[in-house]
């Protein structure tokens, strides 16, 4: 349990999808105009990479890894399908969002329609990708693990794009270099807010 | 029958040139942001990444521009993101044969180029709708647009956090010894930000069109 929250905290403060890997950036500039919509979709990211994170687990470690498929027959047990890794996952997360999406209209047409246009553009957010790969990469040992980071990292996203939108609102009344508006100064910004949230650094539970 | 363009036209060269400078896909379109940033402490592992989205990006513009007139407008998506994330995995197989050692510190990033927004955004908005060479144009002055910034950004870097370049010392150790420090913060991913920030400004303020209104 205590391994679970360490997981947890690390992917929210640590290991932050925007301050230290920059994933799902586009979807992080481009939204982020209102602190009302920048929730909207945080929100969709918690979900998505809630559950794709997990069924990427799965898919990783009963098909697709070296040796994975030794339990169909012993005779697969040298068959490795790891190249395939990315279309696979793709698919997942595609195939996920458009999941996710059809289940949150039946059961909550009003968070669905404040998820709105967001949730079909969760496909191509980096961040859900990249939380697979990494997944991938650091190997974790049960799907419980891999559930807590995929949640730690949704959570992270979420506190990142709706503190830059708090800030985009208020810095519209400031008198800033006219050739640093918008763009320029939010990825300025951002780069403050990266250098803050470093301070979390060596945290452990 | 019209009469045939020539190669190289006037039109065809500005698909070369224009995503360089007045519609570089960073820091006007804001595409690819994401992978922009992470790379980008050294210039190795940036020339690579460079080097990877020119392939995926241009020979993807070319298959999904001969197939645009065969690909249904509902699933054109899933189709895009096939055809890259067969190029990728082409690249990537590639890499870790030729190039181990940038292969492990690009980790994940050479399997975030299928969602680099660049190009998916290239292939909806320009092959979709063009012919292949004009296509294939298009993706190169993209993928140089989007390099040259990557190169930029990793350039300043890697020489004002460590003092060094394509890991050469560049920095000679007389100005150590005169107590020049290397810029620690450089190293640190959020500096790429301010980097990038700082790039934007300059290109703002020397083209005034691109300067946005609050």
């Amino acid at each position: 349990m205590e391994n679970l929250i360490n997981i947890f905290v690390k992917s929210i403060f640590i290991d932050n999808m925007i301050f230290a890997y920059f994933l799902g950036m586009c979807s992080y500039l481009a939204v982020s105009k209102t602190v009302k919509t920048s929730t909207g979709l945080g929100i969709a990211v918690i979900f998505v990479l809630g559950f794709t994170v997990p069924i990427n687990y799965l898919i990783e470690n009963f098909i697709l890894k070296a040796g994975a498929l030794s339990w169909l027959s012993p005779s697969m047990a040298d068959v490795d399908l790891g190249f395939l890794s990315f279309i696979m996952f793709i698919a997942v997360i595609a195939s996920m969002v458009q999941l996710v999406e059809m289940i949150i209209e039946k059961f909550s047409p009003t968070l669905y329609s404040s998820l709105g246009i967001f949730l079909p553009l969760i496909a191509v957010n980096c961040a859900i990708l990249g939380g697979a790969l990494f997944m991938q990469e650091r190997e974790y040992a049960n799907i419980a693990e891999a559930t807590a980071f995929g949640l730690g990292s949704g959570v992270g996203w979420f506190l990142a794009i709706v503190g830059i939108a708090a800030i985009r609102e208020k810095i519209r009344y400031s008198n800033i270099p006219a050739p640093l508006r918008g763009l320029g100064i939010t990825f300025i910004i951002t780069g403050l807010m990266g250098i803050a949230f470093m301070s979390f650094m060596g945290i452990k539970l | 029958m019209t009469e045939k363009e020539p190669l190289l036209s006037a039109k065809n060269l500005k698909l070369l040139r224009e995503p360089l400078g007045q519609s570089n896909p960073i820091t006007v379109q804001v595409l690819g942001i994401c992978s922009a940033l992470a790379i980008t402490v050294q210039l190795k592992p940036a020339i690579v990444m460079t080097l990877s989205v020119i392939a995926v990006m241009s020979i993807s513009n070319v298959v999904i521009s001969l197939l645009r007139k065969m690909i249904p407008p509902r699933i054109r998506i899933i189709v895009q993101l096939v055809v890259i994330a067969t190029m990728v995995i082409l690249v990537d197989e590639i890499l870790q044969a030729f190039a181990y050692e940038v292969s492990k510190q690009l980790s994940v990033f050479v399997g975030l180029i299928i969602t680099n927004c660049i190009i998916m955004g290239r292939l909806e908005a320009f092959a979709l709708a063009n012919k292949p060479w004009p296509s294939f144009l298009d993706g190169l002055g993209n993928a140089f647009g989007y390099g040259l910034i990557l190169i930029i950004v990793s350039f300043f870097r890697e020489l004002l956090g460590s003092g060094t370049l394509m890991g050469y010392q560049v920095i000679p150790d007389a100005f150590y010894d005169f107590g020049y420090a290397n810029n620690g913060l450089m190293v640190l991913p959020p500096m790429a930000l301010v980097v990038v920030g700082v790039i934007i400004w300059v290109q703002r303020s020397k083209n005034k069109d691109l300067i946005e209104q609050n």
